[in-house]
């Protein structure tokens, strides 16, 4: 599944209403873990249909880094039915991102 | 049956595997994280010969590559406890797996040590970070506090007053161990209060930090801060992961340039062997090392 940019205005839709589990990556240009994370995430992707996966630049979209409480990144949440179910920070196996989103 | 299984998927333990795999040995990599180990936290590498600017996830990208395309096998698993002896080790990993080896290297690093105060892990991500280039952008024009005395803390603390409004560098002892030309580097910003002779004693705050307690010269004090950034050195991850081996007092793999440990068949190599120099370039030396020692001891195996 295609990984989606998330912003402000199209978080709701992506995220909150998605009727399959998403797991968004809170992350930045500037943050060397965060680009060490992508290649995991884009294999999830390619992999996965069971889930979605959204990211979230926190420089663009700094209310949604703020209304979500992130402040160390990457991060990265599970949401279940517009729910938050799980959220680890720093750099996760793909296996734990895997289990994060109940796979 | 593995050969070898290295525990560890930074700088020195790919370059153990590419070495074993060059002499044909069946390797297992495991890596509880991404490939590159500590590197990929560093925006740029100046000091590591013939690639000069490379980014530290780049760095861990192409040697992840280049081991698998030698046939390194790599599983992103943390490694949680290793048995047996040598010529029959078996390593269980966090999701209960068991991998078989012949020998083990234990290339698994340091992570930041933490504080140990009640609320640190509830408020890690939410105030409370060990990555200044990582986070520190979310402190714009905030106020934060940097705990240590090191260079990285100093390093952190200079970083840091770029962009917040106020950096308290919290010490606990009345002087810095960082170079001398750093600390001058601190003393200069107007932004950075010093706080000496004092320990982070209680960390405040409901959802989030907004502010921590601290013990100087045995008077207790409040101070309001956004974020706290911990910079007390990095602790070695062995310890739990062998009975028997023989660590320095703090906590390091005991073991010289050889890389062999007190375990027939255990060997080291990188930021978690007891050594001087912490660098990119000797922790693949140890890879190196690492591997051509454990070659010669499958050797005597057989």
């Amino acid at each position: 599944m295609k990984i989606v940019e998330g912003t402000i205005d199209n978080f709701k839709q992506e995220v909150l209403k998605s009727d399959k589990p998403v797991l968004v990556d809170f992350n930045a240009e500037w943050c060397p873990p965060c680009q060490a994370l992508h290649p995991t995430l884009e294999e999830l992707s390619k992999e996965s249909d069971d889930f979605k996966i959204v990211t979230v630049d926190i420089d663009d979209q700094s209310e949604l880094a703020e209304e979500y409480g992130v402040s160390s990144i990457p991060c990265l949440v599970a949401f279940k039915d517009g729910k938050e179910i799980d959220r680890r920070v720093g750099l996760q196996p793909k296996k734990r991102l895997l289990k994060m989103m109940g796979a | 049956m593995y050969d070898i299984v290295i525990i560890g998927g930074g700088p020195a333990g790919l370059t153990a595997g590419i070495y074993a795999r060059r002499a044909n040995k069946r390797v297992l990599v495991l890596e509880a994280m991404v490939c590159g180990g500590q590197i990929v936290n560093t925006s740029k590498i100046e000091n590591y010969p013939v690639a000069p600017g490379i980014t530290g996830p780049e760095f861990g990208q192409i040697l992840q590559k280049q081991a698998e395309d030698l046939g390194v096998e790599i599983e992103f698993e943390r490694a949680k406890k290793i048995t047996g002896r040598g010529g029959d080790f078996t390593v269980t990993t966090a999701e209960d797996e068991e991998y078989k080896a012949k020998a083990v290297i234990l290339a698994c690093g340091t992570e930041p040590r933490k504080l140990g105060l009640p609320n640190e892990d509830r408020f890690t991500g939410r105030g409370i970070s060990y990555c200044a280039t990582c986070d520190g952008n979310f402190y714009k024009d905030k106020v934060v506090a940097v705990n240590g005395g090191g260079n990285s803390a100093l390093h952190e603390a200079i970083y840091l007053s770029g962009i917040a409004k106020k950096v308290y560098l919290i010490h606990r002892r009345n002087e810095f161990r960082g170079g001398a030309a750093l600390v001058d580097k601190v003393k200069a910003r107007d932004n950075i209060e010093l706080v000496l002779n004092a320990n982070i004693s209680a960390l405040e705050g409901d959802k989030k930090l907004t502010g921590i307690k601290i013990d100087q010269d045995g008077k207790e004090k409040d101070i309001s801060v956004d974020g706290l950034f911990v910079s007390i050195g990095r602790a070695p991850n062995a310890k739990k992961l062998l009975s028997d081996l023989a660590l320095t007092k703090d906590e390091f793999v005991a073991a010289d340039e050889t890389c062999e440990t007190n375990i027939p068949g255990v060997f080291v190599a990188g930021d978690v062997r007891s050594k001087d120099v912490r660098q990119l370039v000797t922790a693949t030396g140890d890879g190196a090392v690492a591997a051509t020692v454990a070659l010669q001891y499958l050797d005597k195996l057989n």
